[in-house]
């Protein structure tokens, strides 16, 4: 008799068997045994695309745009974002050879680390992050190298910090400011004591901006617009969250001629384009999409408003988000690690908000809740936290 | 128009705690903005916004376009408050364009609202002629859409 499956060897390799799933994922499965579940565990705008940007497509289609497009995508759009970069964000792009148009930015940043980094170069990045960082840098070969950061620092990276973890094999650092899960932003004077720590030790900057649209109590900036940032920065944004458009799946990256070639060239052999009739639809977004953001933006503005004020007077202390739609109170007073707290909140009263633990070890004690979604939802959403922190109080004094 | 109003258009049964909460600012500053707002007369009323057409009422709504001659003192005013003042009348508009006066009008019967423009708007002095549409199904009614549209399930975790 032949050796039963069990025996058998793996056909899959070792270093991807090693990479564990998402923390995300795996809360996913859990919510998605139950029933009418209030979410605040949901990473995408609640908005619908706005009307005229679906129209673009649907008259793409109508005119039978139904081909591929050029590797870099099409060169109105790239030169609609080289404008739409230079005149948000101070930093300027040739559409021609220095600008990508990719899958979404997960697509964006697999394609900049690996273009960038490989085996026995260390990867800086801040945690608590969005999920996929530490995968993707593996995938490359590379070696993520998280750094802490805390309420203390308001969860912002600080230039000490990276200069503290830097590194003969350092190469790159990836920041992600307004940051998912966190909301932090950093102040223009930061990215500058940033940029001239970068400078001095000859990094490259992958800088992760899909929330950038959405910062609230200030201006925007991007890393890319510091003194000699230009040329050693790999900015990556899109317009899932700016103009809700997350099943469109397009985002792009900007960079120097020599990165951004060799992005390209992974793009080229593994996706060959974004598809058209989202490229179509970002079109329409950059053109004729201002109000929509604006509209959006104000509307996140006040659930965040409300959701940081009622957390705070139910007794889970958060700070203001500056950015992005989460908040990210403490729940660590009752005496559950976050993943407890988070599982009887869905047990007992049907609310799901992500543990923190799932966007790095430092996220212990803390819960991320989304607001991209309805204020009514939000508002159900708090009146059973309360209810549910209510009963966890007296167990826990 | 400011962040309050707006708010109070889009769902005008907000609390002021949870409007105070959105704003960022302190409740009674929330209820002192709104009775402001109310005696300065900006805040005319709150009214439900009701699909009629789910409620087999079997009313009428129609469209009046009016030509006016304007009076030599007061101009349209006079005829426009005059004929504003009927229950019949829901809305009405002085325009640029083909006529003066746009009026939305309701009423029992296709008949009622017939009778209305022929025997108290037309016979109206200065009221020169009258051109009646009647609406036959509400798409979208001040701002909010008739129709529920159709939504697509977000999955319920998402990084």
């Amino acid at each position: 008799m032949s050796g039963s499956r069990s025996a058998r060897k793996s056909f899959v390799t070792p270093h991807m068997r090693n990479i564990p799933r998402s923390g995300i994922r795996d809360f996913f499965e859990i919510v998605s045994t139950r029933k009418d579940v209030i979410s605040l565990s949901i990473g995408e705008p609640d908005f619908v695309t706005p009307w005229h940007i679906r129209e673009a497509s649907m008259d793409a289609l109508d005119h039978g745009a139904t081909a591929y497009t050029a590797n870099h995508g099409l060169l109105e759009l790239r030169q609609a974002i080289a404008g739409y970069i230079a005149a948000g964000f101070g930093a300027t792009y040739d559409p021609r050879t220095e600008i990508l148009i990719t899958v979404g930015v997960s697509e964006a940043l697999d394609l900049a680390i690996r273009a960038v980094a490989g085996p026995g170069d260390d990867v800086l990045y801040h945690e608590p992050c969005y999920v996929s960082y530490a995968p993707v840098i593996r995938f490359a070969g590379a070696n993520p190298v998280p750094m802490t950061t805390g309420v203390d620092s308001q969860f912002r990276l600080t230039a000490g910090m990276i200069e503290s973890a830097i590194t003969p094999n350092t190469r790159v650092l990836l920041l992600n400011f307004p940051s998912n899960p966190t909301g932090a932003v950093l102040p223009r004077s930061e990215l500058e004591a940033i940029a001239r720590l970068v400078v001095k030790h000859d990094l490259l900057v992958i800088s992760d901006e899909i929330y950038i649209e959405l910062t609230y109590d200030g201006p925007m900036n991007s890393i890319a617009s510091c003194p000699g940032m230009r040329d050693r920065t790999i900015l990556l944004n899109g317009f899932s969250k700016t103009w809700a458009m997350t099943g469109f799946r397009v985002g792009f990256a900007c960079a120097p001629p020599e990165v951004l070639e060799a992005m390209m060239k992974i793009h080229q052999y593994t996706m060959l384009c974004a598809p058209i009739l989202s490229q179509k639809a970002a079109l329409e977004a950059l053109r004729n999409g201002d109000p929509d953001k604006a509209h959006m933006r104000s509307v996140y503005a006040q659930r965040r408003n409300f959701i940081h004020g009622r957390l705070n007077e139910i007794g889970l202390p958060c700070l203001l988000p500056e950015g992005a739609f989460y908040v990210f109170p403490f729940v660590g007073g009752f005496g559950l690690t976050a993943r407890e707290f988070s599982l009887r909140l869905l047990d007992e009263e049907n609310v799901a908000c992500v543990p923190g633990t799932a966007f790095g070890a430092c996220g212990e004690g803390f819960m991320r809740c989304s607001y991209a979604t309805d204020l009514d939802n939000i508002k159900e959403a708090m009146r059973r936290l309360e209810r549910f922190v209510g009963r966890l109080r007296p167990a826990a004094t | 128009m400011d962040e309050l109003l707006k708010l109070l258009r889009q769902n005008a049964l907000e609390s002021p705690e949870n409007l105070a909460r959105l704003l960022n600012q302190p409740v009674e500053e929330i209820r002192a903005r709104i009775a402001r707002y109310e005696a300065d007369g900006i805040i005319r009323g709150y009214q439900a916004i009701v699909n009629e057409d789910r409620l087999d009422l079997n009313r009428v709504r129609a469209v009046i376009e009016i030509k006016v001659t304007p009076e030599r003192e007061g101009g349209f005013d006079k005829v426009a408050n005059r004929i504003s003042r009927f229950p019949e009348v829901e809305s009405m508009f002085l325009m640029s364009g083909g006529y003066d006066l746009l009026v939305f009008v309701r009423g029992q019967t296709l008949q009622d609202v017939a009778g209305f423009v022929s025997e108290r708007l037309a016979t109206i002095h200065g009221v020169v002629s009258t051109a009646t549409h009647f609406m036959l199904k509400t798409y979208k009614d001040q701002g909010v859409l008739m129709f529920t549209e159709p939504t697509h399930e977000r999955i319920q975790v998402s990084p």
